[in-house]
């Protein structure tokens, strides 16, 4: 399960990087990808219909959005958590 | 080239149904942003909204004329007869001819697209109202605005998202200028606020859920509004001659286009436009004492509106005082501009200068004077209105006391 949620997340920054999935790194940020934030708030419009989640983000302050952002494992782990509390 | 002045101005929006009561909610500092009251709010993350509560269409059009004007038209003309009354004048006439009504909206009769939307998507009718597309159209309200002072010369809509009145006013300022009308009724309105119109927002993702605090370090987001403000600009002469009150004059309005980005905002686009509206008003920076912030409380914004400011200014721009009305009426998108003019006239007429309310952080990108939430007594001569739009569209008008 957290496999597909990984795989499932990379999919969705490597298409919006144009990239194939397996040159995103787990480390990489996303201005590393390439990715700005109208990119950023696509990838989380993306990842809120492939999970069915709700992500709380606001563009003017990401870091205070409680949705970390700061590389894609950052993320990859966030959407698990939002996913473990849909199915608790 | 003739002096434009402006003899009439109407509005309604959410701190009040005329210019009386939003000067005084301007004065006061009062927040006109509460609880969204519209159809489906429960599956809207966002729940606030500076919306017209209190409005009754039937007290002021009859029934064939609701049938066939959405809400951004119904506002329309209410401040347009405010605008014209206060002007006293009369198009019927030959003025007529020479005449017209150049306005400023986003989006149009968003309402009516939402509604039957909802009518042919949602209870899957095979058949709307006849009228939708008069109703809906972006030239609606101005078409209106026409027929009912038989305003005859050029007359059109403007719709560059949040710089729609700005542009709008612009182009009617232009007009009276170099003598191709005499007077032309100009503004802006919007009426966003229905689930569609709030929906679509909520996906850019810039939106607050519970305040406007432009300039505030702690601000999240922009908050959306609606209504309409109008005015009657007017050739100077012709004002004088006939014994007018007049508000203000217009002396000076730029445009710039970013060409870079359709969502960020650019500091050279923004102050690019600034320059430019102080070289037509043939002005130096020195002589502004206010300028009327786009301040939309979104941190791309405000940081690069105070950056732009600072730029075409220098030193002048720490004496300034500028401010965001947006933090109590909300953003009115294409309608904005217009309604924050009156802050302008407020300011050149009565020298009070409204405050940007919400505020309760220094941010140090954006150090300057905001007149944080109390209105400020100060004498100006001359003040600026920034509008910057997504899609990097900048208009921004330059007004002087009279």
């Amino acid at each position: 399960m957290a496999q597909s949620v990984q795989d499932k997340v990379i999919a969705i920054i490597a298409e919006q990087a144009v990239l194939e999935p397996s040159d995103v790194k787990m480390d990489a940020t996303l201005e590393e990808l390439g990715i700005d934030s109208l990119g950023l708030v696509e990838s989380i419009f993306a990842i809120e219909e492939a999970f069915d989640i709700s992500v709380p983000f606001n563009a003017n302050d990401p870091e205070a959005s409680g949705f970390d952002i700061s590389s894609v494992r950052a993320i990859v782990a966030a959407v698990e958590g939002l996913v473990a509390q849909q199915a608790a | 080239m003739k002096r434009v002045v402006i003899t009439g101005a109407g509005t309604i929006n959410a701190l009040a149904h005329d210019v009386a009561g939003t000067l005084a909610a301007f004065r006061e500092g009062r927040c006109g942003i509460t609880e969204l009251d519209i159809r489906d709010k429960d599956r809207l993350s966002i729940q606030i909204g500076g919306q017209v509560h209190n409005w009754d269409p039937e007290a002021h059009f009859n029934r064939q004329q609701i049938v066939l004007y959405d809400k951004f038209t119904q506002f329309t003309l209410l401040a347009a007869r405010e605008a014209v009354a206060q002007s006293g004048l009369t198009f019927a006439g030959s003025l007529g001819l020479e005449a017209g009504v150049i306005l400023g909206t986003a989006g149009g009769g968003v309402n009516t697209w939402d509604e039957n939307y909802r009518v042919v998507y949602e209870e899957g009718k095979n058949r709307v109202h006849p009228f939708v597309v008069p109703k809906l159209m972006n030239n609606a309200a101005a078409s209106h605005v026409s027929m009912e002072f038989q305003l005859r010369g050029p007359s059109f809509t403007v719709a560059t998202a949040c710089a729609s009145s700005n542009h709008a006013m612009g182009q009617a300022f232009q007009m009276v200028r170099s003598g191709m009308a005499r007077a032309m009724l100009t503004g802006g309105s919007e009426a966003m606020l229905c689930f569609g119109g709030i929906k679509a927002w909520e996906g850019l993702r810039v939106m607050s859920k519970d305040a406007c605090r432009p300039f505030s370090l702690n601000r999240n987001g922009m908050v959306q509004g609606e209504g309409a403000a109008i005015f009657v600009f007017e050739e100077y002469e012709h004002a004088r001659a006939r014994g007018a009150e007049i508000l203000a004059e217009v002396i000076g309005f730029a445009m710039t286009s970013d060409a870079s980005d359709i969502v960020m905002p650019s500091k050279l686009g923004a102050a690019r436009a600034i320059e430019g509206a102080l070289r037509d008003a043939r002005v130096n920076p020195d002589a502004v004492g206010y300028i009327n912030a786009h301040g939309t409380g979104t941190a791309a914004n405000d940081k690069t509106e105070c950056a732009a400011v600072a730029d075409v200014f220098g030193h002048h721009a720490d004496r300034l005082m500028i401010s965001s009305t947006k933090s109590m009426h909300g953003h009115l998108i294409g309608g904005t501009g217009a309604v924050e003019l009156l802050a302008c006239i407020l300011a050149l007429r009565e020298g009070v200068i409204a405050p940007t309310i919400g505020y309760e952080e220094p941010d140090p990108e954006c150090a300057l004077d905001v007149v944080p939430n109390v209105a400020r007594q100060a004498r100006v001569d001359v003040v600026l209105s920034n509008a910057f739009a997504f899609g990097g569209l900048n208009a921004v008008l330059a007004l002087r006391r009279v």
